[in-house]
């Protein structure tokens, strides 16, 4: 039978028992509607977390160390490399790891405690230095007011519970202008004097006939303009020692020459005011696969490094494992669907096995009964898809309402807990199908192997 | 290939047995008959005879248990299922006692069936329909479903169903059993009509020798299974 005559007879057979075919059609569309609202779970869930850290950079950056920093205080582990010579990481580092290929930035950590002025009160805080490029990843979407007008300006965002600090009214902040008080290094001329003879506001020098140079801390202050207030900043605690609760331009930064908890450190072991060292350098791969190579690239220059590389590659893995469980879940409803499908049309079989026969009788091979069954199988199964993936997207949107409304109750952001990506409403029709016509399997041979004299017979 | 000699189609020592339990049902034994092309014969014996067993196995509803059926040159009992499928769609035609019209199509939708499964274009079907339907008096009720019919034009209807494909031989399985007297001589008429207009070879099985007398070519009578009698009618 021709492919058109076939799905003539089939849907005209669905439409003769419409009541019993819809709620077939209806048990699979329930059974679909939990896969996929099920694997949208799952899949919301990933995204959340992949954003947020995808947002933060975390799967792209690569944080370079001395090995002598190893295992600093509120350092991550990081992993040495044996076969390189440990090498200071100074400017000639940084221009050099600027120049590996695949890298779209290379930047300081700056981090520092200091003193914020506001109206005249002050506030310790965490100062933390941004690069431009991360207004371009996405990671100041959230930003209430602004971004940085440019990379030099003296303008500084704040983390939203620091600005609660400042003003009952954070937004009200916008606008207004804080002072940081900070600790500067200069530099101080090469000397043959002894460390104990320096003056004592802030000098040191170590080794004096060995090492010519030292600095001194001098305390300076910075007028900020508030320009921006976010929830928390991206990045923190990679790398870093805590939270930055006032963020300024990582250019500005610089430029203020902070005293860094390893200043100290490095010149006791060596180091030079006139070739700072930084704490640690931050580099951006253009992509989480270059991640891997770019490490023992970096490595092999005799750096230590850390990325999340290891912990993304678990995360995927808690979440293939975690999508697996909930599919399996969700196909516990297309199972029980696919039962009344097999139901269905075993009853089909028995209302119409005179019918049978009469098509046997006429000319009907038996694949022709077998395809008319599977059809019908078939488009039970798509039609329930079509509505299952609706009925599970409704779901969906009706969880994350749910759960948008809970989250506001506890002042937290919304978020989007439910994803349904294309590959999933085209799996998950297609599922549908698979499922419908491999229910349809015994019904469809039992049909095709009756016998036209028996069948004819029938009453 | 089989010769037939001139025979649309021939039985040679056809056998039909059923196991049922610990006993074995002889349907048909050991049979053997040759229907000339363009003949009307009529199969007549009591209930349990044989004579629909043998119809089946004639029509390739059925397989023989032993022995031959040759029609269109080949041994219908070592064809394989889709050969046979062809054979009763391209070969034969049926008709049924008990009409076999499928209740939620309407006539036209009925008649078109065997030339939805032969594959026929599309294009074409309209014609034949209404040349089938025509040649039973029924044109003007294309859009009538069987239940609208009386009893007499659902067996004309199942007869136009039947002659469609244009078979070169029309079965029929007493044609005349669920009607009236009046009716089924009509049937009769019409079966006698199409036979002698198209030249088309019928073997009907009936219990009605009158009917048979009356319009077959010759009647071959069955009892327990086994061919009894063979003659041709005046």
């Amino acid at each position: 039978m021709k492919a058109g005559d076939l799905a003539e007879l089939g849907v005209r057979n669905l439409r003769e028992a419409l009541l019993r075919n819809s709620l077939t059609t209806l048990g699979v569309a329930v059974g679909i509607a939990s896969l996929v609202a099920m694997l949208s779970l799952g899949v919301g869930l990933q995204q959340l977390a992949t954003k947020r850290l995808s947002h933060a950079g975390l799967f792209d950056t690569v944080m370079v160390m001395p090995r002598t920093n190893m295992r600093g205080f509120g350092r991550p582990q990081v992993t040495p490399s044996p076969a390189a010579e440990s090498r200071p990481l100074d400017a000639a580092a940084r221009q050099e790891i600027e120049h590996l290929p695949n890298i779209i930035e290379v930047y300081p950590q700056i981090r520092f405690v200091t003193e914020v002025r506001f109206a005249d009160t002050p506030y310790p805080a965490m100062v933390a230095g941004v690069p431009a490029s991360a207004r371009e990843g996405g990671s100041f979407d959230d930003v209430q007011g602004n971004f940085f007008s440019s990379p030099t300006a003296d303008e500084a965002i704040l983390q939203i519970e620091f600005a609660k600090d400042l003003s009952s009214q954070p937004s009200s902040l916008i606008g207004k202008e804080l002072v940081i008080r900070y600790a500067e290094r200069q530099a101080l001329p090469p000397t043959t004097a002894p460390v104990a003879n320096r003056n004592a506001a802030g000098t040191a020098n170590s080794q004096a006939d060995d090492n010519p140079s030292g600095f001194s801390i001098v305390p300076k202050e910075r007028k900020l303009k508030i320009v921006g207030i976010v929830e928390t900043e991206p990045a923190a605690g990679f790398g870093g020692i805590g939270n930055g609760r006032v963020l300024i331009p990582l250019a500005v930064a610089e430029t203020l020459r902070p005293a860094q908890a390893n200043d100290l450190r490095d010149i006791l072991r060596g180091g030079s005011e006139a070739k700072p060292g930084y704490a640690s350098l931050t580099v951006r791969a253009k992509g989480p696969s270059q991640v891997e190579a770019l490490e023992s690239k970096i490595k092999s220059l005799g750096f230590a490094t850390f990325s999340l590389l290891d912990a993304t590659r678990n995360l995927r893995l808690f979440f293939a494992v975690f999508d697996l469980l909930l599919g399996i879940f969700g196909s516990l409803a297309l199972a029980v669907a696919t039962l009344g499908i097999i139901n269905t049309l075993v009853m089909a079989i028995l209302e119409r096995r005179r019918e049978i026969g009469v098509l046997k009788a006429l000319g009907a091979a038996d694949a022709d009964v077998r395809q008319l069954f599977f059809f019908e199988a078939g488009v039970m199964g798509f039609l329930g898809g079509i509505f299952g993936v609706g009925l599970g997207w409704f779901i969906g949107r009706a969880v994350t309402v749910g759960t948008n409304i809970y989250l506001k109750r506890q002042n937290l952001p919304p978020a989007n807990v439910f994803s349904v990506p294309w590959w999933l409403v085209l799996g998950a029709i297609a599922f549908g199908i698979v499922a419908s016509l491999a229910a349809g399997i015994y019904p469809a041979s039992r049909a095709a192997r009756l016998d036209p004299v028996e069948a004819l017979r029938y009453e | 290939m089989t010769n037939n000699n001139g025979a649309a189609i021939r039985v040679e020592n056809v056998s039909r047995h059923y196991q049922m339990g610990s006993a074995l049902i002889r349907a048909v034994d050991g049979v053997t008959l040759a229907v000339n092309t363009g003949e009307f014969l009529a199969m007549l014996g009591s209930s349990g005879s044989g004579k629909s067993t043998l119809l089946n196995l004639m029509a390739g509803l059925d397989r023989p248990t032993s022995g031959a059926i040759i029609a269109q040159g080949r041994n219908l009992s070592e064809l394989d299922s889709l050969d046979l499928a062809r054979y009763r769609s391209k070969i034969v035609g049926m008709v049924f006692q008990s009409f076999n019209l499928l209740p939620r199509m309407t006539l036209e939708e009925n008649v078109e069936l065997p030339l939805r499964l032969a594959e026929v274009d599309r294009s074409a079907r309209a014609d034949r329909v209404l040349e089938a339907l025509t040649r039973v008096h029924l044109e003007k009720r294309l859009g009538h479903r069987p239940s609208q019919l009386s009893g007499g034009e659902q067996q004309r209807a199942a007869l136009a169903r039947a002659l469609v494909n244009r078979p070169a031989i029309l079965f029929a399985d007493e044609p005349t059993g669920n009607l009236d007297s009046a009716t089924g001589e009509e049937i009769m008429h019409l079966l006698r009509e199409i036979q002698q207009s198209l030249g088309m070879t019928i073997v009907m099985v009936t219990h009605e020798r009158p009917l048979a007398e009356r319009f077959a070519n010759r009647i071959a009578s069955l009892a327990d299974g086994k061919l009894i009698s063979d003659g041709a009618q005046s």
